[in-house]
C-alpha cells in the first residue's frame, strides 16, 4: 500500500492506494500555523484500521518551505560570494550577512585569482559571533571549477549547522540565480529539518519503517534524507502534485494542457507525450529567481470562489481576489460557483443564495439573472483559455541556439485538455465548446493531487562538462571530478553522465528498476587555437524525467 | 536588484551547429564562451532586458538589398537566414517601441557583403544590417539612417550598398586598410556623386587603444551624427579591435567598447566580426549589453586587462588627430564638391575588381550612374566573374524621379544580350524585383 499526502492551502488531502485501486481518501483542514499537526491528523486518519506493515511507500508534499519563502519567515543566512570581473555582486545582496570575497574563476574553469584564506576565516568568526548557523558559499563559474567553493567550505568546517556550496544545487550557469538558490536552501534548512525529523519520528512510533519520500517542484520525489541536505527542492511542490495526478490520464502521444482549477487560483501545465514540461532554469517565488528545477506551471488568480464584480461601466470582472466561499455556501460576494449553481450545472449549495448572487450581478449589468450567470460562466472559461494561450505562446517563443532546433523545434499545440480540482467538472463542457478541444475530467479530480504525489517516481538531473584541452570531466552537482585524455568522446561523456546520474538517483530514493534516463542536452565543440584543434568542449545534461512509478497503471486503471 | 534604465531587447543566435569550415574563425565555437558568460552573469534575468527569438529572412528581404547570382538560395545557408532574421527582429521590436535599444548577437556576420553577391567575402554572404534597414524602411517608413561600423575591418560591403544613398550615413572606424583586409576604407572614400559625403571612413593606425578610439568617437562620429540627425543609429558592432584578437592588430578593450557604445548610443547594435572567442568576446559582449541597457559596466574587465599595458604611442595619437581633422574637413567640403559633380548632369562610370576571399572568386564590375539633380540617380552594374558568370543589375532608388525610374525599366527591358546570364531590376521605388534570363 502507498500513502500520498498533499498539503494544500485550505485542505490536506491523503490517499491510500494499492494494486486494488484507491482504498481510501481523506480531507482534513490545513492549519497553516501548525502544518505538523495537519499532516499528522491526515496520516492518523488514513492509517486507522490499516496494518502498518503493509505500507510500502509514503510520499509527502507540503507547503512548509513555500509558505516560509512567501511569508518571509526565513532563518538568517550568511553568504560568502566570490565573483571576479563582471556585474558587481553587491547587486545580488540578500540579507545582512552577505560578504563579497577575493577569488575568481573564468568561463573555462581556470583560476584567475586565488581565494584568501585569512579573509574567509575573519568572515567565519564574524558570522559565528553574529549567531549565524546556516551558510551559503557561491562562486561565479563554480560549476566549471568548484575548487574555490570547496576550499571555502572546508575553512568553515564544523562551525555551522549547514554549509552549502553553490555548485551542488545545479549544473546550470547563472550566478545571480545560484546565489538566490543557495540562499533559499540555507534559509529553509532548519524549518524543513525540524519538521521532517518530527514527522519521521512520529511515523516510526507508529511502527512505519519504510523510507519516506518528499515531492519536489519538478514532479519527482527524493528521500527525506536528501531533502534535508537539499531542502530548497521542496519549494513549490504543490502545483507539481496536481500535474502528476493528471499524468496517468493524459494521451500517450501529443500535447495535453492540464488545468487545476481551485477555489482561489488555477494552475496550468503542459504535458508532451505524458511528460510534463520543465522550467528552463528554475522557479521564481517571492521575488527570488532560482535554479530550483521545476515543472513549467502558470498560476492565475482565478478560481471557483473568485469574487465577481461589475464596475460603473458595466464591465464584469472575475477575481483576482477571493473574499470567501460562494454565496451559495455562506459567502458574501457572488462567485463563479454561484453562477454554476444558478445554471444548475452544479447541484449543491443553496440555490436561493446563488440566485441572490446572480441578482447582484444582473442588476448592475441590466440583464436577466440567466444572462448574468451565463456571462460569468463564459467569461471564466475565456480567461482560463486566454491564460493557457499566453503560456503556450511563451513556451513556443523560447529562443533556440542551433539552426537545427530553429528549423525542427517542437511547437506546443495541445490536442486535449485535462481538468482537475474542485469546480473542474462543471467547467469542462463550456471549455470544450470554447476551445474546440476534447476536455476530460481527471478521475478522482478532488484528490488527484495526493494521488500524483503517491505515484510520482524519483527524478534527478546532472550536467557533465568535459574540456579535453584542460583534461577534465566534471559533474558539479555530484562533486564529481575526473581527469580525461584527448581521446574522450561525446559517447564516453554520455555513458559517464548516465552512470553518475544513476548512482545519484538511487541514492536519492529511486527504485533500481524504474530509472528511465534521457539526454536533455548534448553539445560538442572542437576547440581550435591557431589553426589546430586542441581539444573538445563537451556538455551533456541528463535527467530522470518526471513520471510515475512502475506498474502505476495497474492502480490507476481501477479508479475510473 | 539591477534594473535596465533603458529597456533593451536581445536576439541571441550563436548557431552552435554552423561553420564555414571546421577550423575557420567563423565556426561553431565562436560564441560558446560568450553564451557561457552571458548566462553566468544572468543578463537575461535582469528586469528590462528581454530576449527575442529571431525570425527568418525571406527572399523578398534579400531582394531589397542584393543582386544574388545565380539566385538567393544559392548564396546563403539557413544560418544566414536566421542571422539576418535576428537583425530584422531586433529592428522591429525597436521600431514598435517594445524596447528602447536592441542588440542582435548573431552569426554569421554580413558587413563585407556588397550589392552584388556571387559568393562569400570576408566570412559574409548577405549584409544583415542592410537587410534590416531596408526592411525597416519599407515596414515602418524610416528615412534617415546612420550606420556606425566599429568592426576592425573596413565595412566595405555596407559602404558599397549605401555608396549612392544620401539618406544613409555610413561611418566606418577600422584598422588602416594598408595593414588589414579588405584593404579599403581610406578617408577619401566619401560616396558616389549623388551621395557624396555620406560615406565616411576613419582609418586608424595599428595598435590604437581606448584613447584613440574614443577620440575619433568624440571628435568625428558624434559631431557627424549630431549634424546628420538620423532617425535611427545602427552600430555594426564588430569586436575585433580587441587587444587579444588573433587576426587584427589593435588594442581596444571591453571597457573601451562599453564606453564607445554608451557614447554613440545606437538604437540597434548588430554583431559583426570578433574572433578572440575566449579573451574578448565574453567580456566585450557583456560590456556592450550593459552599456546599451544603461547598467553600470565599470567592473566588466578581461581577467588580464591592464590599462597601462595598452597605452598607445604619442605619435599614434598625433596621427589619429590628423586623420580626424582631415575627415572633418572632407565632411565640410563634401556638399559643395557634390554640387559641382552633379552640374554636368551626365552619366558617371566606374570600373573595379572585387575579390571574394572566402569563396575565391574574382569579380569585375562596370557601374553607370545617372548624375540626376532630382534624385539619387538610377544606376546599373554589369558584373562578370572568373567563373564565367555575367550579369546586368539595374537599381532604381527609393526616391527615384520618374525619368530615372523610366530609364531603369528601359535598360532592363532592352539589354537582353546573349552574353548575359541574368538581368536584374531592383525597383526600390515601387518595391518590385524582376529577373530575366536572356538565354532561356
Amino acid at each position: 500500500m502507498i500513502i500520498g499526502l498533499d498539503v494544500g492551502g485550505t485542505h490536506t488531502d491523503v490517499v491510500l492506494i494499492s494494486s486494488g485501486g484507491l482504498l481510501n481518501q481523506i480531507k482534513v483542514p490545513t492549519n497553516s500555523d501548525d502544518l505538523y499537526n495537519s499532516v499528522l491528523d491526515g496520516l492518523n486518519k488514513i492509517l486507522k484500521n490499516v496494518d502498518v506493515n503493509a505500507i510500502e511507500r509514503i510520499v509527502l508534499s507540503t507547503t512548509l518551505t513555500t509558505n516560509a519563502v512567501v511569508s518571509n519567515t526565513l532563518q538568517p543566512v550568511g553568504l560568502i560570494v566570490s565573483s571576479g570581473p563582471g556585474i558587481n555582486p553587491e547587486h545580488y545582496r540578500i540579507g545582512d550577512h552577505f560578504f563579497c570575497v577575493k577569488g575568481s574563476i573564468d568561463h573555462r574553469g581556470r583560476e584567475v585569482q586565488p581565494i584568501e584564506p585569512l579573509e574567509i576565516e575573519a568572515i567565519a568568526s564574524r558570522m559565528r559571533s553574529e549567531g549565524i548557523k546556516s551558510v551559503g558559499v557561491i562562486g561565479k563559474f563554480s560549476v566549471r571549477n568548484p575548487s574555490h567553493e570547496n576550499k571555502i567550505v572546508k575553512l568553515l568546517d564544523g562551525s555551522f549547522n549547514y554549509v552549502l556550496a553553490g555548485h551542488r544545487v545545479s549544473g546550470n550557469l547563472n550566478f545571480p540565480r545560484r546565489i538566490a538558490t543557495v540562499y533559499l536552501y540555507s534559509a529553509v534548512y532548519e524549518i524543513h529539518k525540524n519538521f521532517f525529523d518530527a514527522v519521521t519520528q512520529s511515523l516510526k512510533s507508529k511502527g512505519i519503517k519504510v523510507p519516506i519520500h518528499i515531492l519536489k517542484a519538478d514532479g519527482g520525489t527524493m528521500s527525506v534524507e536528501t531533502s534535508v541536505q537539499f531542502p530548497g527542492q521542496t519549494i513549490l511542490s504543490g502545483p507539481a502534485a496536481s500535474v502528476m495526478g493528471a499524468v496517468p490520464y493524459a494521451q500517450s502521444s501529443g500535447d495535453s494542457l492540464v488545468m487545476d482549477i481551485g477555489g482561489t487560483t488555477t494552475d496550468m501545465a503542459i504535458l508532451v507525450n505524458k511528460v510534463p514540461l520543465l522550467e528552463p532554469l528554475g522557479i521564481e517565488l517571492g521575488g527570488y529567481k532560482t535554479l530550483i528545477r521545476a515543472l513549467k506551471t502558470k498560476s492565475i488568480p482565478l478560481g471557483g470562489d473568485s469574487a465577481v464584480s461589475v464596475d460603473g461601466n458595466k464591465n464584469l470582472a472575475i477575481g483576482p481576489q477571493r473574499t470567501g466561499p460562494a454565496m451559495a455556501f455562506g459567502g458574501s460576494e457572488p462567485t463563479p460557483t454561484d453562477a454554476l449553481i444558478f445554471l444548475e450545472i452544479m447541484k449543491s449549495g443553496d440555490f436561493n443564495k446563488a440566485k441572490e448572487a446572480m441578482n447582484k450581478v444582473s442588476s448592475k449589468l441590466g440583464c436577466s439573472n440567466m444572462e448574468a450567470a451565463q456571462l460569468v460562466h463564459i467569461k471564466f472559461c475565456e480567461k482560463l483559455l486566454a491564460a493557457a494561450n499566453e503560456m503556450i505562446n511563451e513556451i513556443n517563443k523560447r529562443p533556440v541556439y542551433t539552426v537545427h532546433e530553429f528549423l525542427e523545434g517542437h511547437q506546443v499545440k495541445p490536442s486535449e485538455i485535462l481538468v482537475l480540482g474542485g469546480p473542474a467538472p462543471y467547467f469542462a463542457e463550456q471549455l470544450e465548446k470554447m476551445s474546440g478541444l476534447p476536455v476530460r475530467v481527471v478521475p478522482n479530480w478532488n484528490v488527484a493531487n495526493a494521488l500524483g504525489a503517491a505515484l510520482a517516481r524519483a527524478t534527478s538531473e546532472i550536467t557533465l562538462f568535459v574540456d579535453t584541452e584542460r583534461g577534465i570531466a566534471s559533474a558539479p552537482e555530484e562533486d564529481f571530478y575526473k581527469p580525461v585524455d584527448k581521446e574522450f568522446t561525446l559517447e564516453d561523456a554520455k555513458r559517464l553522465a548516465f552512470s553518475i546520474l544513476r548512482n545519484k538517483v538511487i541514492r536519492e530514493g529511486s527504485a533500481t528498476d524504474e530509472i528511465e534516463m534521457e539526454i536533455l542536452e548534448e553539445q560538442q565543440f572542437n576547440m581550435v587555437r591557431g589553426f589546430y584543434t586542441t581539444g573538445k568542449n563537451i556538455r551533456v545534461k541528463v535527467q530522470v524525467k518526471p513520471g510515475l512509478i512502475k506498474n502505476y497503471d495497474n492502480i490507476t486503471s481501477k479508479f475510473v | 536588484m539591477i534594473k535596465a534604465t533603458r529597456k533593451t531587447g536581445l536576439v541571441f543566435f550563436p548557431a552552435f551547429d554552423w561553420a564555414i569550415s571546421p577550423t575557420h574563425p567563423e565556426r561553431e565555437e565562436r560564441l560558446l564562451y560568450t553564451r557561457d558568460q552571458v548566462f553566468e552573469e544572468g543578463l537575461f534575468d535582469i528586469e528590462g532586458i528581454i530576449e527575442f527569438k529571431p525570425d527568418m529572412v525571406t527572399r523578398d528581404d534579400i531582394r531589397r538589398v542584393h543582386f544574388c547570382v545565380p539566385d538567393e538560395w544559392s548564396v546563403v545557408t539557413e544560418s544566414h537566414l536566421v542571422s539576418g532574421g535576428g537583425a530584422k527582429t531586433i529592428g522591429s521590436v525597436v521600431m514598435e517601441k517594445k524596447v528602447e535599444k536592441g542588440f542582435a548577437l548573431v552569426r554569421p556576420p554580413g558587413h563585407h557583403a556588397m550589392r552584388v553577391v556571387h559568393g562569400a567575402r570576408g566570412f559574409c554572404n548577405i549584409n544583415i544590417e542592410a537587410i534590416m534597414i531596408e526592411y525597416l524602411r519599407d515596414a515602418y517608413g524610416v528615412e534617415r539612417v546612420a550606420i556606425v561600423d566599429t568592426d576592425c575591418h573596413h565595412g566595405d560591403g555596407t559602404q558599397d550598398i549605401y555608396w549612392h544613398d544620401p539618406d544613409t550615413l555610413f561611418i566606418s572606424l577600422h584598422q588602416d586598410g594598408r595593414t588589414l583586409y579588405p584593404g579599403s576604407g581610406f578617408t577619401h572614400e566619401l560616396g558616389g556623386p549623388t551621395a557624396f559625403g555620406t560615406t565616411i571612413n576613419i582609418p586608424l593606425p595599428p595598435r590604437t587603444s581606448e584613447e584613440g578610439f574614443l577620440y575619433a568617437v568624440d571628435n568625428v562620429i558624434l559631431p557627424l551624427l549630431e549634424e546628420f540627425k538620423p532617425e535611427l543609429i545602427i552600430n555594426s558592432a564588430g569586436q575585433d579591435n580587441h587587444y587579444t584578437d588573433p587576426i587584427t592588430d589593435m588594442q581596444f578593450s571591453a571597457q573601451g567598447y562599453a564606453k564607445l557604445t554608451e557614447k554613440i548610443s545606437p538604437d540597434i547594435a548588430v554583431l559583426e566580426g570578433g574572433y578572440s572567442i575566449e579573451g574578448a568576446l565574453p567580456y566585450v559582449n557583456v560590456g556592450i549589453i550593459l552599456a546599451l541597457a544603461g547598467i553600470d559596466y565599470s567592473s566588466v574587465k578581461e581577467p588580464d586587462y591592464d590599462r597601462n599595458m595598452l597605452k598607445q604611442s604619442r605619435e599614434s595619437m598625433e596621427y589619429i588627430r590628423k586623420t580626424c581633422d582631415q575627415v572633418m574637413e572632407y565632411w565640410e567640403k563634401a556638399p559643395s564638391i557634390k554640387e559641382k559633380m552633379l552640374a554636368s548632369g551626365s552619366i558617371k562610370e566606374r570600373e573595379r575588381t572585387i575579390y571574394y576571399d572566402t569563396d575565391n572568386i574574382l569579380e569585375n564590375q562596370k557601374e553607370q550612374i545617372v548624375l540626376c539633380k532630382d534624385c539619387p540617380g538610377m544606376y546599373s552594374i554589369e558584373s562578370w566573374t572568373d567563373r564565367g558568370k555575367r550579369i546586368l543589375a539595374v537599381h532604381i532608388p527609393r526616391k527615384a524621379c520618374s525619368r530615372c525610374e523610366d530609364l531603369g525599366y528601359k535598360i532592363y527591358e532592352t539589354s537582353a544580350r546573349k552574353n548575359l546570364n541574368l538581368i536584374f531590376l531592383q525597383d526600390r521605388k515601387n518595391k518590385q524585383f524582376f529577373v530575366n534570363e536572356p538565354g532561356k
